[in-house]
């Protein structure tokens, strides 16, 4: 086996150091009658084999870089810059573990202070963790946190949130005392009792909610507002959301490949005064014993392996690597360039847009968006999708029986925005 | 603090945040122009004036972060015996792998047809994880190995709530692992703390007097096997059965599944439940920090609680459970970290049956090298023999007032990562040394001759280990201020220093 460097010379050296003979002798703890059990599994492979076994399965799938996607719903197609994965595929940080030893893991650190800060300024928030499972857990977190500041125990939310997300907040506080309202209209549910009163921004359909609005509702009652960001990309064109309280969210956007759905990266940013109430692990500036400015883990004391069934999260492990990603990728846009990613990525939906709306009964719902919207149809969405899944393009998401969420980022290119008009053209005038 | 600071110091190179490099009109990527008129833009709002991100070309952040990972330690770099962490090879195949562009550029929202690839190799996944666990079925959810614990925990709350009474009471032994009572506390119990016996192991009187004082409120005792002192729990069938007797059900935390992966069946030791970490046993790299992927698997009995997804086969088509009537739900977005099973799955065919059965026996067998090799040196607490980490504490170095602390400290200067610290808990200055099946028995030999070196100048010149580490990227840090006066961005910073 290639991975295990033991020769039966070393095998014998090494039992015979330990006074056994017998590699079993060791498992004497283990109920005899369990040892080595028949597997119904193959035996080892060779790299060839396992590189051939893998590309077919790889083969089977519809990827983005031979069809044409129109797909977000939370997970988002954008240029990954090569940089960032020469970056990630560094030894030293891919194969580093959590940087509990401060002394030899600077890098890991000092890029995870580098990522807290980009988190704070973009969502204008003045803390932010070093990152989250996703963005679903990431919201179902900060509920669970706003319980614990406000000590309410209900929590509001709004209608128009990722699907995935309402559900993970669901099973999340299955447990928990309280009532979780799904309501539209926060000014009529949001009440004394209300810890935080949740809201994605742009919400899944794409709108753009008043955040001063929904602020001075929360206000009034004195619940915390929740704001929630799938799409990462829109805050270099939105002003930071700094009426929220907490802001939360999933930013695979930069840097992180959409990967079926994971490992993506969830964030968590909030105000100063929560900190100690955060889940998750933050990452501090300090000095070492010569005076030099270095990097550690802080407040740690909040967390399970030091608070064990008083921590304000089980979460250890997060997405470390994820974090980097987005980091390096961030750090290459700079001010400049993540503002005018942002706006190449609403111009091409607005563009999107208008070309949709030049058709014969098609709508779109929108008032507001960024790089996504939903389009009414005059025909079956689910069967569009179904039908142009087979042509080799993703034409969305089908919300329902004649609503598509579409969604054009700066990869979507003219010639893409064409042949779905045209398909869509198709389907209207073979009707 | 200045770029340049004109001290020779070879080539460990000085690296300041990127804001400190920051020049206006830097960029690191080449768009095309564009500029949104008022009347263009459908966003309702004002563009976005000022945020504050540094502005650096692309040979300045090349640089930056080629420095900064010159800073870092991996497994890549040298050993890394960290206690419970698994830090084994990660094979550069796996990360091949999951870069094609059939797996990563798939979006998990395409219909089912689009992604029979992806959905054969996870249902592959679970049957391999079902096979070494011998459980029923297996779910690929859960985002890490805490967050599988908690998966776990959760349906066997919906099990006795769906029996009419969801219990109060979850039994964890003092050793576990910190996620173990954060778990259940998060799904609301009550934990009830199970004391280590003088070897280490479950002290089954105390676990009978649990029992007798919780009876039928005990919703599930979570053990970790083999447990974080290193050991076998020998008990297990006998701990098993009067876990079931009850009622109640048994979780075992995965996270030291190496051990004895393709070697035990957990459900053969009475387990009903026990999450993976991919991270661990299967080699999906730590990536400092993450992401992990935390698999669960289940009894027949637990299975209609499983979280949706779940991937089944009908005919030769794979399709994913997306409802299920007693489903706890969804646990994360989508599907799982979906890029970990990828590198998982390479790892698991290119090891086989025959490959991971060698991976448990080459842990061990290393593992106990180690610990007959320093048993003179560091005061081991428990007998032997260990599974595949083996525990000592500094009570031997104490009496010239070195700490393990110091220990571990030294072995960085010596070119080594350091051993888990302080845990177990149960303990005092705990080092849980685990060395894994992928190092050379050269590297465990120069290991052991480190540690016995430092425990050497432990008794000869303990002043000497105090200053250590002297040879490393930084010298030892001011924790304490850290904690005291958080500064946690860069914003932050320059207020401090204002």
């Amino acid at each position: 086996m290639r991975y295990i460097p033991l020769s039966e010379q070393d095998k014998q050296q090494m039992l015979e150091r330990c006074g056994v003979t017998d590699i079993n002798a060791l498992f004497c703890h283990a109920p005899q009658h369990t040892l080595d059990p028949a597997y119904n599994l193959p035996n080892h492979m060779g790299e060839l084999e396992v590189e051939r076994h893998l590309v077919s399965l790889a083969n089977k799938n519809k990827d983005f870089a031979h069809n044409t996607s129109f797909l977000g719903a939370g997970c988002y197609r954008h240029h990954i810059p090569a940089t960032v994965d020469m970056v990630i595929q560094r030894s030293e940080f891919l194969t580093a573990y959590t940087p509990y030893q401060p002394e030899i893991a600077q890098g890991t650190l000092m890029a995870l202070f580098e990522f807290q800060s980009y988190i704070s300024t973009l969502t204008g928030q003045p803390v932010a963790n070093a990152s989250m499972y996703d963005g679903a857990t990431a919201m179902a977190e900060a509920a669970l946190m706003a319980q614990r500041v406000t000590k309410r125990s209900n929590i509001v939310y709004d209608t128009d949130i990722h699907p995935d997300y309402k559900a993970v907040l669901k099973t999340y506080l299955s447990h928990i005392d309280g009532e979780f309202t799904e309501s539209a209209s926060p000014a009529e549910t949001v009440n004394e009792q209300t810890a935080a009163y949740i809201v994605q921004w742009p919400n899944f359909k794409g709108d753009i909610a008043d955040l001063n609005k929904l602020k001075s509702t929360c206000q009034q009652q004195g619940a915390l507002l929740i704001v929630v960001v799938t799409e990462i990309v829109a805050l270099g064109i939105l002003p930071a959301p700094n009426q929220a309280d907490i802001v939360v969210g999933e930013a695979q956007s930069i840097g992180n490949a959409m990967s079926y759905g994971g490992p993506h990266l969830g964030f968590f940013a909030c105000q100063e005064s929560m900190v100690r109430q955060m889940p998750g692990r933050l990452c501090g500036q300090t000095t070492d014993a010569d005076g030099r400015t270095s990097y550690v883990l802080t407040l740690n004391t909040r967390e399970q392996h030091i608070r064990r069934a008083k921590a304000t999260s089980n979460i250890c492990t997060n997405q470390g690597l994820c974090a980097l990603a987005f980091t390096v990728h961030m750090s290459l846009l700079g001010e400049q360039g993540f503002k005018q990613l942002a706006q190449i990525n609403h111009q091409n939906a607005c563009h999107l847009a208008d070309a949709l709306t030049s058709l014969n009964g098609v709508q779109v719902l929108n008032t507001t968006f960024f790089n996504e919207f939903v389009v009414r149809l005059p025909f079956s969405a689910p069967k569009l999708v179904a039908d142009l899944a087979n042509e080799g393009i993703l034409a969305g998401y089908a919300l329902n029986d004649t609503d598509l969420l579409v969604c054009a980022t700066e990869m979507t290119t003219n010639e893409d925005m064409h042949h779905l008009v045209q398909a869509i053209r198709i389907e209207i005038e073979g009707k | 603090m200045t770029v340049n600071k004109r001290n020779p110091q070879g080539l460990l190179l000085e690296e300041v945040l990127l804001y400190e490099q920051s020049h206006s009109g830097r960029m690191g990527v080449d768009f095309r122009a564009v500029s949104l008129s008022k009347d263009e833009q459908r966003t309702g709002l004002p563009l976005r004036e000022s945020i504050e991100l540094p502005e650096v070309s692309e040979p300045q952040v090349v640089r930056h972060f080629v420095r900064l990972s010159q800073k870092n330690y991996g497994i890549d770099s040298g050993f890394f015996p960290l206690g419970s962490c698994t830090m084994k090879h990660n094979p550069r195949l796996n990360e091949k792998l999951a870069r094609l562009s059939g797996f990563s550029q798939i979006h998990p929202l395409q219909p089912q047809s689009t992604v029979q690839g992806m959905l054969e190799l996870m249902f592959n996944l679970q049957n391999w994880l079902n096979e070494l666990s011998g459980l029923a079925q297996t779910t690929l959810c859960p985002a890490a190995g805490a967050h599988g614990e908690l998966t776990g925990i959760m349906m066997i709350r919906a099990a006795h709530e769906d029996k009419g009474n969801a219990r109060k009471v979850v039994l964890v032994p003092d050793s576990a692992h910190g996620t173990n009572p954060a778990t259940a506390a998060m799904n609301g119990y009550k934990i009830v703390e199970i004391k280590s016996d003088t070897n280490g192991l479950v002290d089954i009187q105390a676990l009978d007097a649990a029992i007798e004082k919780h009876g039928t409120d005990i919703a599930a005792f979570m053990l970790t096997n083999p447990s974080t002192c290193g050991l076998f729990e020998p008990n297990i069938l006998n701990i098993a059965e009067k876990i079931h007797k009850i009622g109640a059900y048994f979780y075992c935390d995965g996270a030291n599944f190496n051990a004895i992966v393709g070697k035990i069946k957990p459900a053969d030791l009475g387990i009903d439940v026990m999450q993976y970490n991919l991270h661990k046993t299967f080699s999906t790299p730590h990536g400092g920090g993450g992401p992990g992927s935390g698999p669960v698997s289940v009894c027949a009995e637990l299975t209609p609680y499983l979280p949706i997804p779940l991937v089944v086969k009908e005919g030769d088509n794979f399709k994913l459970i997306e409802e299920a009537p007693k489903s706890i739900g969804k646990i994360k977005g989508y599907h799982g970290q979906a890029g970990m099973f990828v590198r998982a799955y390479a790892y698991m065919l290119s090891h086989g049956k025959d490959g991971l059965k060698q991976v448990a026996e080459a842990a061990v067998l290393n593992a106990n090298y180690i610990m007959h090799s320093l048993k003179d040196d560091y005061f081991m607490p428990f007998n032997g023999p260990c599974m595949h980490e083996c525990l000592f504490t500094d009570k031997q170095q104490k009496e010239t007032g070195v700490t393990t602390l110091d220990i571990a400290k030294g072995l960085t200067d010596y070119g080594f990562h350091p051993m888990t610290t302080y845990f177990p808990l149960i303990v005092g200055g705990a080092m849980l040394i685990e060395p894994t099946e992928t190092e050379p028995k050269e590297a465990i030999d120069e290991f052991i001759l480190t540690m016995k070196e430092l425990a050497n100048i432990a008794q000869q010149n303990p002043e000497a280990i105090k200053q250590m580490p002297q040879h490393t990227p930084r010298k030892r840090l001011d924790e304490v201020t850290a904690a005291r006066n958080p500064i946690l961005t860069y914003q932050m910073s320059r207020q401090t220093q204002a």
